[in-house]
């Protein structure tokens, strides 16, 4: 009872301390920068793993044969993937490769790598649009 | 026909299989007595993950190319390696990739690609295959081999290793990379080595990265292509082979025709599919299939390539694809897509 006590109040704190910047509707210059920096943080280190001979076990990279992320279709999915006779999302299609051609192991889907990959494909993609399903 | 014997030779016999290789059948001029084929293979970027192991795949890709080469009938007087044999050049990538080749039982020239030089500047590679650029005379045809793939001093003098200049040169869209060419040491040595060729003589020139600018992004250039393209122009009959592009590109730039070869190893997307930048894939090109990942030598294809009476025809046999032609059009002076050329293929858009 205590400690749940004690964690709603450290909780009630943290979220003082993060919505106290400013009224809660609006997003300042200064705001969005910083969430734009912090996306371009994930951005780079997705780069960085999209080429990391050490995210499968054989050395090859992802960007070997996807050169600045082409040819993964971020706007396309979820979409039904003929080869696998079902609808799937894009980090399946992610781990697939990491599987086979990289002859690696699955991310979780939650995975900060995996979540890095996702938002360098979807970088480099940018201004496309959605286009679920298309194949 | 010379032509059906290659598809009951070779495609027949291995009915609706993938075959990485090209066949380039030579029958300029004179009598068809003459005519000759030669083989090309390429990029196959044998990359070694430590010791004894080697990617599967990429070895898969090349054993198979070798293999099927051996079978074709009728036999090529020689086979051309248009580059890349190696991912990172070391001497390990370079002598597995060899022991591969030298299951291959017809004569190799080879032609060096960016991943068999920046580690070493080309050293191990020259001491196994001799020099980066020449020429020869085969029946009547002459034949150029160029280094396309330098750079300028000051970019290969600032890495700290040769490991790291490799490393980011192998990177095909790595922006740290820097533009190729063939430079003025050896265009000097090719105008003189054009100097003593005939102007009716036929010449086949073979290079790693196209000798047309097509995405600098990528390297899918080379930085003094035209200047190179000048030399070539006095002669009535050239055809430019090269790899490094990993797809079908065909093109016609006054008397030059231009075609790349396919890789063993992977197919690469095309430019345009990189959505924030322009390509400047030739008009002329209609693309390849999309490649199935879930098949691993889809995109790999098998063409050979007959250069009669001086002019190429492309013959492409694609899995679960349409064969496809890419022929000469003497009225219009350039390599169409006998079937494609004005409709393109609908199901394979790339986006």
């Amino acid at each position: 009872m205590k400690i749940q006590l004690a964690l709603s109040l450290i909780l009630t704190g943290l979220l003082l301390v993060v919505a106290g910047n400013g009224s809660a509707d609006e997003f300042t210059k200064q705001d969005l920068k910083l969430w734009q920096d912090e996306y371009m943080v994930v951005v780079k280190e997705g780069r960085k793993v999209f080429t990391d001979p050490s995210l499968g076990n054989n050395g090859v990279v992802c960007a070997q044969c996807h050169p600045n992320g082409a040819n993964t279709h971020p706007e396309t999915y979820p979409k039904f993937q003929k080869q696998l006779g079902r609808v799937t999302q894009l980090w399946e299609m992610v781990n697939w490769c990491i599987r086979n051609p990289m002859e690696g192991e699955s991310l979780d889907a939650d995975d900060p790598s995996m979540t890095a990959i996702l938002t360098y494909i979807a970088h480099e993609r940018r201004g496309k649009k959605m286009a679920p399903g298309k194949h | 026909m010379k032509r059906r014997n290659f598809l009951k030779g070779a495609a027949a016999m291995l009915a609706g299989s993938v075959l990485p290789v090209s066949l380039v059948e030579v029958a300029f001029g004179k009598g068809r007595e003459e005519n000759f084929t030669f083989a090309y293979i390429s990029d196959s970027h044998i990359q070694q993950i430590s010791g004894k192991e080697f990617v599967r795949n990429f070895d898969r890709g090349l054993i198979r190319a070798v293999a099927e080469c051996n079978m074709m009938d009728p036999k090529p007087d020689f086979v051309i390696y248009g580059g890349d044999l190696a991912q990172i050049g070391t001497r390990a990538e370079i002598d597995h990739g060899l022991e591969i080749m030298s299951a291959c039982k017809h004569k190799t020239h080879y032609v060096l690609g960016e991943h068999d030089f920046y580690l070493d500047l080309g050293e191990y590679w020259q001491s196994q295959l001799g020099p980066q650029w020449y020429s020869f005379d085969h029946k009547g045809v002459h034949f150029v081999v160029l280094n396309s793939i330098i750079v300028d001093d000051k970019w290969i003098n600032k890495w700290g290793s040769g490991e790291e200049r490799m490393g980011v040169m192998a990177g095909l869209d790595n922006p740290l990379g820097s533009p190729f060419m063939v430079g003025a040491k050896q265009r000097d040595w090719l105008k003189k080595d054009l100097a003593k060729v005939s102007r009716e003589t036929p010449l086949v020139v073979l290079s790693h990265s196209p000798l047309q600018k097509i995405y600098k992004g990528w390297n899918f250039w080379t930085d003094d292509a035209e200047q190179v393209q000048d030399l070539l122009k006095p002669f009535k009959k050239v055809n430019v082979f090269y790899g490094h592009v990993h797809q079908v590109q065909y093109n016609q730039i006054g008397n030059i025709s231009f075609h790349s070869v396919m890789a063993t190893a992977w197919p690469w997307p095309y430019p345009a599919t990189y959505s924030q930048d322009a390509s400047q894939l030739p008009k002329l090109t209609v693309e390849m299939n999309r490649a199935d990942p879930f098949f691993e030598r889809d995109a790999t294809g098998w063409q050979f390539i007959d250069v009669w009476s001086g002019n190429t025809s492309m013959h492409l046999q694609l899995p679960e694809n349409q064969t496809r032609t890419i022929g000469f059009n003497s009225k219009r002076q350039r390599p169409e897509d006998t079937k494609y050329q004005t409709k393109g293929i609908a199901p394979q858009e790339h986006y």
